[in-house]
């Protein structure tokens, strides 16, 4: 039970992280149409510069902030320099593109920061552990990255649903040609979503870093994962994304753990030995193909007005 | 078809067929593998043409059905080698069907979505067919294997040279005739009907769903076929060929050379072939200068180099 208790939190933990990922590609999507394979370089920028500056100077809040601005940054370059090209672009071509610009930032993040992979420590008053309940203890920096995704979900849904930015932004993402008569500058407006996308992946890459090995491909792993949560919660819907994201972090984790053991209930040894991993694995992905077989527009479909929901 | 279209078509598969006595004459068995390379990557982009090209959907999928002949060579050479199993007879047709058929699946559940959201889950597909292989641990799990027997071809065999070079250009041949023909019929009018117009093609009275399965059956099928030619090529089999950025480099062959053109696959595989051989002769961060490139193509040719070369009918 305790570790079942674990799991579950360790599954919520990657939700959020998922969330902030997905959320960051279904706005992109939703507002600007873009197809962004690229995603996923800004994630795994966060992370190298999260442990590149916490280096510098030893902190690794002031090292998390520096990380968030420097991803925000090449955020606001990417866009002007090679996204912007890339609007009213049929999906492929944009597909393409992007997967042009992760060629990029693999090879220059390998450049810059070499082949090996990197790691960085939770910051001291982090790196215990916390009794949530008697007898259940949990490291304190897991259960702070869930807190952070969650401030982090609250704070993108009041930003979106609450805002002045937030209605432009709805407004622009459900007639773009409207919104312009109305004067919204969608330029300067699909440039500052970019930015949030780009804050958010980066976010989540700096969350992670003390979890996993800082490396080159690390962005294309989650990346993955971030379209199958956007596909289940519905493409352009932030609701959706957090309730896909939960689910999937959910799925995953306690597949991964409990999955290989179930199935030694229900058949031979050597059987379940070689079905269990693969199994475990796919769940997410057979997940995905039963939620598109009931709904194929997704757990949440943003009508077909209004291209972003919260 | 535009004259330049067909001058350059022509142009390469005189390469093509050069390549073989060049490569003899030179004793540079390099070429040969490279220009086999070639062959075996364009008769899979023909394949993904016919669903990304004709049927204009974004199937970022179908590393997966190489995988699926590569590892159909790699699993029944290892399980039942001196056998009818390993004759290429056997093994091309059985690969074929099997990565039909795993796509026709993979088509129906992917069909009932549109657009971006299509993309991303045949992409999904393809990565759950990454992780079946992966989790392979009898024929080496992440490691892959190395090809136990080469396909056998009569007293011959597919391991290199020039026998099974003739093959994959003879393959790769009759995959644009295939093309061809597949587009000219009454199929690919729906195909590319559908595409431009679905809903037109339906208030026709076409059950356009079932002839865009199809195109994935085809396509997934020629993909197969080119996986076995793959693992005897490279004689090596791992999770690596089923990894969704093959899916994407085989969509930016399709792309780069021109999608929905009948010769567009082959210019596209030929052009990243050789770029990628050119430019990692360089430097080995050849892909800083590479990456940016596929995007710069993207943005002033979207017609890919069959675009570029003007066309005067869409096929």
């Amino acid at each position: 039970m305790t570790l079942f208790l674990e799991q579950a939190l360790n599954g919520l933990q990657l939700g959020v992280l998922l969330f902030l990922l997905s959320a960051g590609l279904t706005l992109v999507f939703g507002v600007m149409g873009i197809v962004n394979l690229a995603h996923g370089s800004l994630y795994m920028l966060g992370a190298y510069f999260a442990v590149t500056f916490t280096a510098w100077t030893g902190s690794f809040v002031l090292g998390a902030m520096g990380a968030l601005l420097a991803t925000v940054l090449v955020g606001v370059v990417l866009e002007r320099v090679a996204i912007r090209g890339l609007y009213n672009r049929p999906h492929l071509e944009q597909v393409l593109g992007t997967f042009g610009l992760i060629l990029f930032f693999n090879e220059g993040t390998r450049l810059v920061f070499g082949p090996a992979g990197l790691s960085l420590a939770p910051p001291a008053w982090l790196s215990g552990q916390v009794t949530l309940l008697p007898g259940i203890v949990y490291p304190s920096y897991r259960l702070a990255v869930l807190v952070a995704g969650i401030a982090s979900a609250a704070g993108l849904y009041w930003l979106v649903a609450r805002t002045r930015a937030g209605m432009l932004l709805r407004a622009a993402a459900a007639n773009r040609n409207m919104a312009e008569a109305l004067g919204v500058n969608s330029r300067l407006l699909f440039l500052a979503v970019f930015a949030l996308g780009a804050a958010l992946s980066g976010l989540a890459g700096i969350l992670a870093a003390p979890l996993l090995t800082v490396r080159v491909g690390m962005g294309e792993e989650v990346l993955l994962l971030a379209f199958v949560v956007v596909v289940i919660g519905g493409i352009g819907s932030i609701r959706g994304a957090l309730v896909a994201a939960l689910l999937i972090g959910v799925i995953d984790t306690l597949g991964r753990a409990y999955l290989p053991g179930a199935l030694r209930f229900a058949f031979a040894g050597p059987v379940a030995d070689a079905v269990g991993p693969a199994l475990s694995s796919m769940l997410i992905y057979i997940a995905m193909a039963v939620v598109l077989v009931v709904r194929p527009r997704g757990l949440f479909p943003t009508s077909a007005r209004t291209d972003v929901a919260v | 078809m535009s004259r330049a279209v067909l001058l350059l078509a022509a142009a390469l598969f005189v390469a093509l067929l050069a390549a073989a006595p060049v490569a003899l004459l030179l004793d540079a068995p390099y070429l040969l593998f490279v220009f086999q390379q070639l062959a075996i990557l364009a008769t899979a982009a023909v394949g993904l043409n016919l669903v990304l090209g004709y049927a204009g959907l974004p199937a970022f999928g179908h590393a997966a059905f190489v995988g699926i002949g590569a590892y159909t060579v790699g699993i029944l050479a290892a399980e039942l080698p001196g056998t009818l199993f390993t004759s290429a007879w056997l093994q091309l047709p059985l690969a074929a069907v099997l990565a039909g058929v795993v796509a026709a699946l993979i088509g129906a559940v992917s069909l009932r979505t549109r657009g971006v959201a299509f993309l991303m889950i045949t992409l999904a597909f393809g990565q759950m067919l990454y992780f079946a292989a992966v989790a392979l641990e009898r024929y080496g799990g992440d490691d892959g294997m190395i090809l136990a027997a080469p396909s056998r071809l009569g007293e011959q065999d597919l391991s290199r040279g020039v026998l099974s070079y003739a093959i994959a250009v003879v393959v790769l041949a009759v995959a644009l005739y295939v093309s061809f023909r597949l587009m000219r019929s009454p199929f690919g009018a729906v195909l590319r009907g559908a595409a431009a117009n679905e809903r037109r093609m339906q208030a026709v009275g076409i059950a356009v769903h079932r002839y865009r399965i199809g195109a994935f059956a085809a396509s997934g099928a020629l993909c197969g076929i080119a996986g076995v030619l793959l693992a005897n090529h490279t004689a090596f089999i791992s999770p690596a060929t089923l990894a969704w950025t093959r899916s994407v480099e085989l969509a930016v062959m399709v792309l780069l050379g021109g999608a929905g053109t009948l010769f567009g696959p082959l210019f596209g595989a030929a052009a990243f072939v050789l770029l990628e051989e050119v430019f990692s002769g360089v430097s080995e961060h050849w892909r800083i200068v590479f990456g940016p490139l596929l995007l710069l193509i993207v943005l002033a040719a979207p017609g890919g180099i069959a675009g570029l070369l003007g066309r005067q009918s869409n096929d």
